[in-house]
């Protein structure tokens, strides 16, 4: 049982590392002009919840099999997604704004944020494949 | 555009038979169908078959896309079009006849087909690209980039319907710059057809609203009408011309200096004979070719055109003469890597390494410091560069004595931007902005004339070429070296730019190269240093360049070899005609659509009198040339088009119901050539005030007006003037009361500062994208939502005009107002398709954008439109320490297509000091840049967070900067507030800002109006928004001629400014309050009776009326000094402002002295407390 659960982690770990590195690879292209704003922003918009979703699910998934470091470890980034889902304003069209990514330096922090993502899924990725390859043996 | 849709027709109209056939003389071969007109075509055309092959890889895709999709698409309930004219038949017969004659002779003789079928564009371009013999690679693969993009950007626009229904405005995008449909005869029997059903009366479309039965044809009609439409066009020869002969253009350059009109400057010889070579494309190998071009970048323009892949009969027999040079040149060009977009254009950072081939490693220099500081002596060559009089001088022989002279005119570079930076720090100290004023001891701390911009420190030469503070200033004259520096100092840094003001005088170039620095592709300027004849260093990233051959010709002087006596280097604001390498597509015509509020909420506030009345009078005055187009549609809770199509003989409106999936009834007639039907335009103008007299619909369905009228305008581009009186109430984009009466005088948190919904915001980046721009007039009585509204015209780059509780005779100050406002709106000049560029010296980087406009990229700002009042600012930082300079550069660039349709760039280079202690950046500091750029950010702040933060922020700014420089300065005394003389306004500034409407609290302040005061604050140049901020006051009981300045024969007193205070009132005088857009005049209750006599032209104070707006002229001296002031002050700017005389006991005293912001007000500091405040803030 122990070890489903971990291969479903790493499954889906694998794919938010994709998606943190389909980000990256998008907000450089937008820094560096050679897309514009608009399509950038619609690109990532629609990835935006599918990862939050593919966050929550392993989130809630190592809470209900009690696995409390790996679900302490997870739960303040999914709710830092949760946060920043929800307080998108009514006007914005989603998290990432075409209007808006290029001031305050928002483009900046945008891909700050999926480097340390990047990390941190990379960090996750070989934790559960520790773990899983422990549940394997044990079992 | 000949049937009306009118009442719909029998129901025998069938769309095949229908179609008067081949009777017609000219038998425009789309009007059966797909299969016969692909049949006709040749026989249609081969008269001039050179010519006239062109257009016809369109037309067939008419009828086909068109015709199925409408009979599929079940509009059956939702397409009430009624004919409000009443035509008699035999008028309509009369206009027929002539209209065949025209058209055949137009076919007969037409002598440029380009130009007639100018708007298929792809054929423009590629024509185009023939004619430009030095760069046909870059035309056809733009034109190829063209129709590739159309296909996936059609497909997002997700108009599920059907791609028939949106064939229609494709179609229309088809016939892009110049195509007019007169009506023809075709149309006869429908039209007999219809009149015979019309009802007589102007509200007649109601009633056919009311039948259901008759709607059930309609469809039919519908369908009819799009293909009548293509048959009975005619192409009518005009002036597609001259755009073409700007494309073609390749004179040396010629450079005429004039005067205010510049439009009419250095346009040479405009005769070319350009089109005799047509080239037609065949949309097939354009599409194969296409996918080599448009790699992953989406370009603005890529939603504009034809989509051949959806079109099955793309390729047209009647072509198969031409193919096979089409297809070789096309193939051919396609080879080439293409810059396609509008970055490139404009010169986005890298061009080359954007496409295929890496950039040429740059020769940057940077070790060599480019700025010595041991040579205090001027280089004769730099000398010789900074006279701009001898410049001017034609040929002399002393001063073009050519080659020899130059090694001793550009001894070595290290010596030559010597003596460029090293003057700017050898006199550091500058006791007068650098002075400590006390500021709490300083009771006058306003100076009795109004301030002016700081100069920066520079030698004098420099200074003489740097750019004029009205267009572009820094918040620093002084740029510190560091970002810590930057830090230490506390204040913002930013530009503030006002780039297409209008200018008095302004260098036009024409030339063929424009010289730019090849990395970073900055324009040639006054402040690059030349190494020697043939080599020039860039300012901005140290780059050295070749000097053009062409170049060393001087057009003013008609003298070779001399590059540093062009205007470009002569100058620091001037304009290039740009030549065919910046644009993507021709130039657009000017195309203007209003779209009218005609709700029972508008006819009652009684606006369209006065809009119609406007623009009857400015008809002739709107910028633009023949190709000029118009439209009109209105709006309450359906959709209103109106037919003006040239030949008919009254306008028809045509009703659209369906608001839920709108859809334009006709693609082509909407949009019409202002020259060609001035008629119908003024009939429609005259009427339409009274159309809707009787209405009764109060709903609002502006969401789905925007939606037609963007489908409207996507083929061209141009200008959407929206005017709405109420909250929208029905169909996409409706919004609901989100104001809180109760809530208007919190002091805590206001809410509902961002808008409540993103349907108008992705509107106006759809608009900004198909070079649109929307200019949104909200002339309401309640809550409106700004906010939400707001957007359309913020990002789409159009402006906000806001008339609060609108009443044409109720509230005659906003009537008033909206007259003179409309009259700036319709005449001044207009830029269309621009973007701007800010570029810096290597070191800065610019992070944020204030403004209306969309960033498309990191520092390339789209505007769909430009107008001579939108001002922008932008915050910087500082990435890389200046060590290694002593002097920074600033350039905007702007790229527009003016209403002539010429593409031209607009340039403005500020050139400003680096220093490196701190006191001289306090020195340097323009406090009226500082307070537009805070109030800019704090609007920002107070959207994204709450206002509270951004009056916080605002309030910490002045403690911040202030406190540090008191510590900074140590001899002073740490208790008292010392600033240093050029900060000394800052606290009353940022105190006027905290009450201003924008930002204040505990003050009665409905919504929309602190939303406006944002959009304001926002989008106004500098000199227009510190007016807004701190109004200047002026005496004009007792105006004497002491000081008096003379204008044009003229005697203008110049009266001392007074602060901003009661105690400066007094009963006995009167007082003058220029706030920018509106003069008060407050007449104390003891006010000299002469001063009401001569010049109010009233016996006594208690006979003058409560509502004046005028003074009048009268024949006294007094009277004659007020109105040379108040005129005086007029004249200093764009718009000119309403004038209310408020007396003292009227109601509109309140108004006045919400502006007294020194004053205490039971929710807001006076002054002196809040110097007090700041030094308790600075103490703790």
């Amino acid at each position: 049982m122990e070890s489903v659960v971990f291969i479903f982690s790493l499954i889906d770990c694998c794919a938010l590392i994709f998606l943190s590195v389909y980000f990256i690879i998008t907000l450089s292209d937008l820094e560096c002009d050679y897309i514009n704003a608009r399509s950038c922003c619609s690109k990532l918009n629609k990835w935006v919840v599918p990862e939050l979703i593919g966050h929550t699910v392993v989130t809630v998934l190592m809470f209900v099999s009690l696995h409390w470091f790996i679900f302490l470890l997870n739960l303040p980034v999914a709710s830092w997604n949760i946060y920043r889902f929800v307080m998108v304003p009514s006007g914005n069209m989603g998290v990432f704004d075409p209007t808006e990514i290029h001031n305050r330096g928002q483009l900046k922090s945008h891909m700050k944020e999926a480097m340390i993502k990047l990390g941190f899924h990379l960090l996750c990725f070989f934790m559960y494949l520790y773990s899983m390859i422990l549940a394997l043996i044990n079992d | 555009m000949s049937a009306p849709a009118g009442i719909p027709p029998r129901p025998a109209a069938a769309p095949g038979g229908a179609r008067a056939p081949a009777a017609r003389p000219r038998a425009p071969p789309c009007r059966n169908g797909p299969v016969q007109s692909q049949v006709h075509f040749p026989s249609g055309y081969s008269l001039n078959p050179e010519n006239y092959s062109a257009p016809s890889t369109h037309y067939p895709q008419v009828p086909h896309e068109a015709i199925p999709s409408q009979l599929d698409n079940q509009y059956i309930a939702d397409y009430h079009s009624a004919c409000y004219s009443v035509p008699a038949q035999s008028v309509m017969t009369h206009s027929i006849g002539p209209g065949m004659l025209n058209t055949q002779q137009l076919y007969g003789g037409a002598p440029h087909p380009v130009e007639s079928s100018g708007g298929l564009l792809q054929e423009a371009v590629s024509s185009a690209s023939h004619l430009h013999t030095s760069v046909p690679q870059s035309y056809s693969a733009m034109s190829s980039h063209y129709i590739s993009s159309t296909s996936s950007s059609v497909a997002s626009q997700g108009f599920p319907l059907s791609s028939g229904h949106y064939a229609m405005p494709s179609v229309s995008s088809a016939v892009y710059p110049h195509l007019s449909y007169p009506a023809m005869s075709i149309g006869s029997p429908y039209r007999q057809v219809l009149t015979s059903q019309s009802l007589p009366a102007v509200g007649q479309f109601k009633e056919t609203n009311a039948f259901p039965g008759q709607s059930t044809i309609v469809p039919r009609t519908l369908q009819q009408q799009v293909t009548l439409g293509y048959n009975s066009t005619s192409w009518s020869t005009s002036d597609f011309q001259s755009a073409q002969e700007n494309l073609s253009r390749n004179h040396t350059g010629s450079v005429a200096k004039a005067s205010n009109q510049i439009n009419t400057v250095g346009i040479v010889d405009s005769s070319h004979p350009v089109n005799q070579n047509v080239q037609f494309t065949k949309p097939g190998v354009e599409t194969s070719v296409s996918s080599v071009v448009t790699s992953s970048v989406r370009t603005p323009a890529a939603d504009h055109l034809i989509e051949p892949a959806s079109v099955p009969s793309s390729t047209q027999p009647p072509e198969s003469l031409l193919q096979e040079a089409i297809d070789s040149s096309s193939t051919t060009s396609s080879a080439s890597p293409v810059t396609n977009n509008y970055d490139a254009l404009e010169g986005g950072g890298y061009p080359d390494s954007a496409t295929s081939s890496p950039a040429p490693p740059p020769q940057i220099s940077r070790n060599t410091k480019p700025f010595g500081y041991g040579y205090p002596t001027l280089q004769p060559g730099y000398q010789n560069a900074t006279l701009p009089t001898s410049a001017m001088q034609p040929s002399n022989p002393g001063h073009q004595s050519g080659f020899q002279q130059y090694p001793q005119q550009y001894p070595g570079v290290n010596q030559l931007s010597s003596s460029l930076g090293g003057l700017s720090l050898q006199h550091s100290q500058q006791p007068e902005s650098l002075r400590p004023v006390n500021l709490i001891q300083e009771r006058n701390i306003l100076p009795v004339s109004p301030v002016l911009a700081p100069v920066p420190n520079l030698n004098s030469d420099l200074r003489k070429l740097n750019c004029n503070p009205d267009s572009f200033r820094c918040t620093l004259t002084n740029i510190p070296q560091t970002q810590a520096l930057l830090n230490k100092a506390k204040l913002p840094l930013g530009l503030l730019l006002h780039p297409f003001r209008d200018l008095t005088q302004l260098p036009v170039i024409t030339s063929s190269t424009i010289v730019r620095c090849r990395s970073c592709r900055t324009y040639i300027n006054p402040f690059v240093s030349f190494i020697d004849q043939r080599r020039w260093k860039c300012n901005l990233c140290y780059r050295v360049n070749d000097v053009p051959e062409e170049f060393m010709y001087n057009p003013l002087t008609r003298s070779y070899g001399e590059p540093h006596k062009r205007p470009e280097v002569q100058n620091s604001t001037v304009e290039f005609i740009a030549s065919s390498d910046y644009m993507l597509r021709p130039p657009q015509p000017a195309v203007y659509l209003f779209v009218l509020d005609v709700s029972h909420n508008a006819v009652e506030a009684g606006y369209l009198t006065i809009v119609c009345q406007s623009l009857l009078e400015n008809l002739d005055k709107l910028p633009g040339d023949s190709r000029t187009r118009i439209g009109f549609v209105t709006f309450d809770s359906t959709v209103q088009f109106y037919n003006l199509q040239e030949g008919l003989s009254q306008p028809q409106m045509l009703i659209v119901s369906d608001i839920d999936d709108i859809f334009l009834p006709t693609p082509d007639s909407l949009l019409v050539n202002l020259h060609e039907s001035k008629e119908l335009i003024k009939d429609l103008l005259n009427a339409l005030p009274n159309m809707f007299t009787n209405t009764r619909e109060t709903h609002s369905a502006l969401g789905p007006a925007l939606q037609a009228a963007f489908k409207l305008m996507s083929p061209t581009g141009g200008r959407i003037s929206v005017f709405q009186s109420q909250l929208p109430s029905l169909g996409a984009g409706l919004l609901h009361s989100r104001e809180d009466p109760n809530q208007r005088s919190s002091t805590k948190v206001v809410q509902h500062l961002g808008p409540a919904t993103d349907f108008y915001k992705k509107l106006a980046l759809d608009c900004s994208g198909q070079q649109t721009a929307v200019d949104l007039f909200l002339l309401s009585s309640q809550y409106s939502d700004l906010a939400s509204l707001a957007c359309m015209s913020k990002y789409s780059a159009g402006c906000i005009y806001y008339y609060p509780s609108f009443h044409h005779s109720h509230n005659p100050t906003q009537a008033e107002k909206l007259q003179k406002d409309l009259k700036r709106y319709f005449t001044r000049k207009i830029g269309f398709e621009a973007v701007m560029r800010i570029r810096c010296t290597k070191g800065l980087s610019i992070h944020t954008f204030h403004g209306n406009f969309f960033v498309r990229s990191t520092d390339l700002l789209s505007l769909a439109n430009v107008n001579p009042d939108a001002g922008f600012a932008v915050q910087m930082s500082i990435e890389e320490s200046l060590t290694d300079t002593s002097l920074v550069c600033f350039q905007t660039a702007l790229l527009y297509t003016s209403s002539k349709g010429e593409r031209r760039i607009r340039v403005h280079t500020l050139c400003l000091p680096v220093v490196t202690s701190l006191a001289d950046v306090y020195a340097g500091a323009d406090v009226q840049a500082a307070v537009c750029l805070l109030a800019n950010m704090a609007v920002d702040r107070s959207v994204s967070s709450s206002l509270s933060d951004a009056r916080d922020a605002l309030v910490n700014a002045v403690v911040d900067s202030l406190s540090a420089y008191i510590s900074s300065a140590s001899n002073l005394q740490q208790s008292t507030l010392i600033a240093p003389n050029s900060l000394k306004l800052f606290p009353l500034y940022v105190l006027a800002l905290l009450k201003q409407k924008a930002f204040r609290t505990g003050t009665s302040t409905r919504l929309d109006d602190r939303v406006y005061a944002m959009c304001q604050i926002k989008s106004q140049p500098l000199g227009h928004l510190m007016k807004m901020i701190h109004p200047n006051l002026y005496r004009i009981d007792r105006l004497t001629d002491e000081g008096a300045i003379h204008v044009n024969d003229r005697v203008v007193p110049q009266p001392p400014l007074q602060k901003l205070s009661a105690e400066k009132l007094t009963r006995e005088g009167a007082f003058l309050m220029d706030c920018g857009s509106i003069f008060y005049i407050w007449i104390g209750k003891n006010c000299d009776n002469s001063f009401i006599k001569d010049v109010l032209g009233y016996p006594n104070y208690a006979s003058v009326p409560q509502k004046l707006t005028q003074l009048p002229e009268l024949d006294t001296l007094s009277s004659e000094r007020a109105r040379s002031f108040i005129s005086w002050l007029r004249d200093s700017r764009p718009l000119s402002p309403v004038l209310q005389v408020i007396k003292d006991e009227s109601p509109a005293k309140t108004d006045f002295f919400h502006h007294l912001i020194e004053d205490r007000t039971e929710a807001a500091f006076s002054y002196y407390e809040f110097l007090v405040h700041i030094q308790q803030q600075i103490c703790k």
